[in-house]
């Protein structure tokens, strides 16, 4: 039997649009990754100073609560290629509501930062940790969006075992979010 | 052409290449002025002529997009355009707003001109590219208001297509920055800070949006190839455009008092600003290879992959070349942004008006879809001396600036800025010189219209 015919690929899963987006995403962030160690490598004793003030309890939390997320996700894509998107959309509202974790433990985290009077124009270290975890906190509130719209088409039976593109495409997006912070937490918070 | 009132786009169009020319000999005028400085002074003094000259250019491109959207909508929207009458009268109201506009800055002294004008009650003058008196600025919104609420119309009785939305939504935000031209701060920083936000959010923005649409419709037109491989294409490179341009507005607020993180942030998000036209590149040569249909037209085709790549060179490499912040401490202010400017303007925004005039002038003129061979080549060669010329404008102001930041910025030695301006003099003849070969490129131009034949038929 041939399957109908779709954007779907065997690699990359997912629409191929998505993966253009995603390269140019990890573009970004890989360039504020080359910049924070160029710019740490002009004033280590600052960065390192800098860093023991960040609060690493609430980004392993958080680093924990993303990977267990993507995992969620891959069942979801589990799920919906066994034919199952009752099962497919519980996953995916089970990542959401850790990804929902996330943003409130990084609210916390900004509000104490910015309680202490910490801002971009604070020192280097801080322009860095606060550009590259804000921006990828509003690329976890995209992931959140995109996962959500997966979620309320699986419900409604936008998917089957023969048509998931979508989930695979939502999933591809989410996984980089997670990506990102798995080396943005190391890199800012930890490394020294 | 499909709808009767796509005819309006003609007024719109012959208007954009009228003051076309005018942009044209103005900048001859001041190329002539850098090196020969008491050229027509005091009838039209260097600050006159370099007004006139950019006024000039964002007012054809503005007619263009114009005359572009009321081609492409009707088209796109299949139905016709909500009110020909408007669009009409709009085009009547802007053209003589316009050369009003420029008759004064040519007429009375500029501090005279802002008196009549009454620039004392809202105080807008006097900043570059914004120098328009402030009841021209007010008569440019209801230009804008009247013309977004005619196509915004169309588009909502019609059918909606990606492209139609896309280029609304520049359209949009072309006016809506625009706004800030009323904004008028004492603060010298704040006033910069959001004199950018018509500037850069313009051209490096909405207008990139604008590019786009036009860009996919002529291509979607003359290829043949499906509507939903290119909306996917434009859906990427919309959201780069956006993603590096918005926050890559930072690379002007390296050095006007704004906030050391700038620096960075502009240097980053602006590096990245070629991939969108780079994008733009790799969409255009795609649809063309894929293409379904030799189309007759061959000068449109011409210029629309034109644009793509000059654009990427133009804004995309020579906008890279001086956008990193430790660069640009040196190069700020010199002649390479002239030479970016001069090419990211022609590449992207020029050129891209001339590709939809190039495919819908034909039409607007009576034809079925293109014009005579005799005709067409005259319009390539136009394309051919323009587009070498402008690489060689480009080339030797890049060539004046890296000898200018040299002399001037970097060397153990600075010397004063005149002085080396006079060192640097011999480019600035070159570059008049290549400056003379755009202008026949333009007569050749504008000659290809009146060369009449039998019209090409399409071979497949």
């Amino acid at each position: 039997m041939t399957p109908p015919q779709t954007e779907s690929h065997d690699y990359p899963p997912g629409d191929f649009a998505m993966w253009i987006f995603i390269y140019a995403e990890l573009l970004v962030f890989g360039i504020f990754f080359l910049g924070y160690a160029f710019a740490r490598s002009q004033n280590v004793e600052l960065f390192n100073e800098s860093q023991l003030h960040l609060n690493r309890t609430s980004g392993a939390i958080n680093t924990l609560l993303l990977i267990t997320s993507s995992y969620f996700v891959v069942r979801a894509v589990a799920a919906i290629r066994e034919g199952s998107a009752l099962l497919c959309s519980r996953w995916l509202f089970a990542a959401i509501v850790l990804a929902n974790l996330f943003i409130i433990i990084k609210m916390f985290e900004f509000s104490a930062k910015y309680a202490e009077g910490i801002t971009l124009s604070t020192n280097t270290f801080y322009m860095f940790y606060l550009s590259m975890t804000f921006f990828h906190f509003m690329h976890v509130i995209l992931g959140m969006v995109i996962l959500v719209a997966v979620m309320l088409k699986a419900r409604k039976g936008g998917y089957s075992d023969k048509q998931y593109t979508g989930v695979e495409t939502g999933a591809s997006y989410w996984h980089m979010v997670d990506m990102v912070w798995i080396i943005l937490f190391p890199l800012v918070y930890v490394i020294r | 052409m499909q709808y009767q009132s796509q005819a309006v786009a003609k007024p719109y169009f012959i208007a954009a290449i009228g003051l076309f020319v005018g942009q044209i000999l103005f900048g001859l005028i001041l190329g002539l002025q850098y090196v020969v400085g008491d050229f027509l002074f005091p009838e039209i003094p260097f600050n006159v002529a370099r007004m006139v000259h950019t006024n000039l250019l964002i007012v054809w491109l503005l007619f263009g997009f114009m005359g572009a959207t009321y081609y492409l909508i009707p088209e796109e929207s299949e139905t016709e355009l909500h009110s020909t009458k408007l669009a009409l009268a709009l085009f009547w109201i802007f053209l003589v707003a316009g050369a009003l506009t420029v008759l004064g800055y040519l007429l009375v002294p500029y501090a005279t001109l802002a008196e009549i004008t009454g620039n004392d009650l809202l105080p807008t003058m006097g900043r570059e590219f914004l120098e328009q008196p402030t009841i021209t600025k007010i008569g440019i919104v209801v230009v804008a208001l009247g013309f977004l609420f005619n196509v915004t119309m169309t588009v909502l009785k019609g059918r909606k297509t990606v492209v139609s939305t896309i280029l609304l939504i520049g359209l949009w935000g072309l006016a809506l920055f625009f706004l800030f031209a009323f904004y008028n701060p004492t603060n010298l920083v704040l006033d910069k800070f959001f004199w950018w936000w018509v500037v850069h959010l313009w051209v490096e923005g909405v207008w990139e949006l604008i590019m786009a649409a036009i860009l996919a419709f002529i291509l979607i037109k003359t290829t043949g190839v499906d509507r939903e491989i290119v909306e996917k294409w434009l859906y990427v490179i919309i959201a780069m455009t956006l993603i590096t341009g918005i926050i890559g507005t930072g690379h002007h607020y390296y050095w006007i008092g704004t906030p050391y993180y700038w620096q960075w942030w502009g240097s980053i998000f602006s590096a990245l600003e070629p991939i969108p036209f780079f994008m733009m590149v790799i969409f255009a040569f795609n649809m063309v290879n894929r293409r379904r249909r030799e189309h007759p037209n061959k000068p449109a085709v011409l210029w629309a992959m034109g644009t793509a790549v000059m654009a990427f060179l133009g804004a995309g490499v020579w906008g890279f070349m001086h956008t990193l912040a430790p660069v640009n401490y040196y190069t700020h202010g010199s002649q390479i942004t002239a030479a970016h400017g001069h090419m990211a303007f022609y590449g992207a925004y020029a050129m891209i008006v001339m590709a939809i005039i190039s495919y819908a002038m034909p039409m607007l003129r009576g034809r079925k879809a293109a014009n005579s061979e005799k005709s067409q080549v005259w319009e390539m060669w136009a394309f051919w001396l323009m587009t070498v010329a402008m690489v060689f404008i480009t080339l030797f102001l890049t060539g004046a600036g890296i000898l200018q930041t040299w002399l001037q910025r970097v060397s153990d030695n600075p010397e004063p800025f005149m002085v080396v301006q006079d060192k640097i003099a011999l480019f600035y003849w070159m570059r008049e010189a290549a400056g003379v070969v755009f202008l026949i490129g333009l007569v050749v131009y504008i000659a290809s219209f009146f060369i009449g034949g039998e019209e090409k038929k399409a071979t497949a």
